[in-house]
């Protein structure tokens, strides 16, 4: 299907990235809490020890900054949401924007549950879990408002069974579902077992979405580009995994957070939220590029009517 | 699918992950909670026939080098130890005799009940530390947890049979008094401003218990003639236990040895 050029706002799509980018440091500033076991640091909330301005020692460092950058976000998001709905023109886009303030705000609530209700109840997995499906919806934000998803771009048809969509959707799915076991690991809920039977999956579903994207689009390039992406993004963080486990089974006897630990859990942690990243953005582009089977189809018939 | 229905069923996935995973829930209306409970009569001890039983909690193999802890993410606390700290996970002398172990009798006493002291149990947040490092009380008794730093420090305690909290103690504050309603050993005590900052809290319904200086010696008195088990914990070697059975008047010598590579040693 083509689709006709509509007008792009530079302002409004670089603030989407910019957005997304401050994202991603709140994304670090909470895995260095959980790392630096610094959650409870603060046992009040919203304010921290009574006031916007605690003595910023030992683990009230960690869970501080991580609150006003949250705060950040918080605000940018809004004013996402709120110039979105003004300026563009696509009605699933602007309530996007406005699913992304829901979610900020629900994530400042489950923030502050974490702290009122001791880290009980899985609030915590569900805190990390929505934290990394913001992200995604952001940087998707960014992916929309960008010049070239908003031009004319040539469709390709994919005739292969199942189709490129429906494979780069379950890569996204089983990649979110791997971020649940990781941070059910992480917060004591669950075994490690889980994430590691996830890890085979995640590489498993991300080659079969690099393979067939290799086998039938190697000739369009931003999938092409897309595809090297994601295996290296995967190969990654399967490799910061390993480093990651075997960081916390060598300071188990440390009377304290290490900073090795601390250092390649929380990085292991970011790029499992820039892998989900990845492969939402992979998906993107596929449904942007690729036509759908029943639409395809359609276009078809239309070409054989018009020359019959 | 459509991108949109693709995010909103993302939302609802979401929301219906919460697994349940707590403490034990606390409320006074609970059957089974300990208030809600008849209170049994306390039978005194005969003291012409009660013994005792004595010994020494050991750790049976070389005991872990300890790890010196790093104090300089607060400057009070690191001034409070200018020539370092070493952890206090496993302390053992060279004869193995361990120290911070809580001795109890696990079996053995049957329905009697007994009175709670009223005495407070106190721990105290000195040099950053919790001083000491494991208690012991009665269910009932009061804990008493004061901060004699000149820093701040928030209590909290991780408990899975009674009700968990987690207080701020800023210098000065006055002391943080609660009691406990069930039996636990042992319940961590965490300030998570200060990581290296562990205690233990173990909570029994008789007095027959002590924790272990760095003697390693324990004496459980006054006990009943009877057999009773009487067991060992350790915050890094988990449990060991042995069953003892003494006569009247008489004092029983045993020996509860932790090897290392138990549980998280």
């Amino acid at each position: 299907m083509v689709q006709t050029t509509r007008a792009f706002h530079r302002a409004l799509h670089r603030y989407a990235v910019f957005t997304a980018c401050c994202t991603l440091v709140l994304l670090v500033a909470g895995a260095l809490v959980t790392s630096n076991d610094a959650a409870l640091s603060v046992p009040d909330w919203p304010l921290s020890y009574g006031s916007l301005t605690p003595p910023m020692i030992g683990g009230i460092v960690y869970e501080h900054s991580h609150r006003l950058i949250a705060a950040t976000v918080g605000l940018l998001t809004i004013i996402l949401a709120a110039w979105l709905w003004r300026s563009d023109d696509r009605r699933w886009v602007r309530w996007l924007g406005l699913g992304a303030l829901v979610a900020v705000v629900a994530q400042g609530i489950l923030g502050g549950l974490t702290v009122l209700l001791n880290l009980h109840y899985g609030i915590p997995v569900a805190h990390a879990c929505l934290g990394q499906l913001f992200f995604g919806t952001v940087i998707g934000l960014s992916v929309f408002t960008s010049r070239w998803w908003r031009s004319d771009l040539p469709e390709v048809e994919d005739r292969g069974s199942p189709s490129i969509h429906t494979v780069a959707s379950v890569n996204v799915g089983v990649i979110f579902l791997q971020v649940v076991f990781g941070a059910a690991f992480r917060h004591r809920d669950i075994s490690i077992l889980p994430h590691l039977i996830g890890a085979v999956a995640v590489l498993a579903t991300a080659t079969w979405t690099a393979v067939l994207l290799r086998r039938r689009f190697a000739s369009v390039g931003a999938l092409d580009t897309a595809r090297i992406l994601l295996h290296s993004v995967v190969g990654v963080q399967f490799l910061l995994g390993i480093g990651a486990w075997w960081s916390r089974l060598a300071t188990a006897r440390a009377p304290q957070p290490m900073p090795v630990m601390v250092a390649l859990t929380v990085t292991h942690t970011v790029a499992g939220a820039l892998t989900l990243a990845c492969a939402i953005v992979v998906a993107l582009l596929c449904y942007r590029l690729v036509a759908r089977g029943r639409e395809a189809a359609y276009e078809r018939r239309q070409e054989r009517a018009a020359l019959s | 699918m459509k991108v949109r229905n693709a995010v909103g069923l993302a939302g609802l996935a979401v929301l219906t992950l919460s697994p349940v995973s707590c403490g034990k829930k606390e409320t006074a209306l609970d059957a089974d909670h300990p208030s809600s409970q008849p209170a049994l009569p306390v039978q005194p001890v005969d003291l012409a026939t009660a013994g005792s039983i004595i010994g020494t909690v050991k750790l049976d193999g070389l005991a872990p080098k300890r790890r010196k802890i790093d104090m300089t993410n607060d400057s009070a606390c690191a001034s409070a130890h200018p020539g370092g700290l070493l952890d206090e996970a496993v302390v053992a002398d060279a004869s193995g005799d361990l120290a911070n172990a809580v001795v109890y009798v696990k079996e053995g006493l049957g329905d009697r009940t007994f009175a709670a002291p009223s005495d407070p149990v106190t721990i105290d947040q000195k040099g950053c530390m919790y001083s000491p490092r494991v208690v012991a009380l009665m269910v009932g008794q009061p804990l008493r947890v004061m901060n004699s730093d000149q820093t701040l420090h928030n209590v909290h305690l991780v408990s899975q049979e009674n009700r968990g909290w987690n207080r701020s103690q800023r210098p000065g504050d006055l002391a943080i008094d609660t009691k406990f309603d069930r039996e636990e050993v042992a319940i961590p005590l965490r300030c998570n401003v200060h990581p290296w900052m562990v205690g233990y809290i173990a909570v029994f319904k008789h007095p027959y218990f002590q924790v272990t200086g760095p003697d390693g010696r324990f004496e459980l008195k006054d006990l009943p003639p009877g057999t009773y088990t009487v067991e060992a914990w350790h915050e890094t070697y988990g449990a060991v236990s042995q069953r003892v059975t003494i006569g009247p008047k008489e004092s029983k010598p045993i020996i509860l040895a932790f090897k290392p590579g138990a549980a998280g040693g």
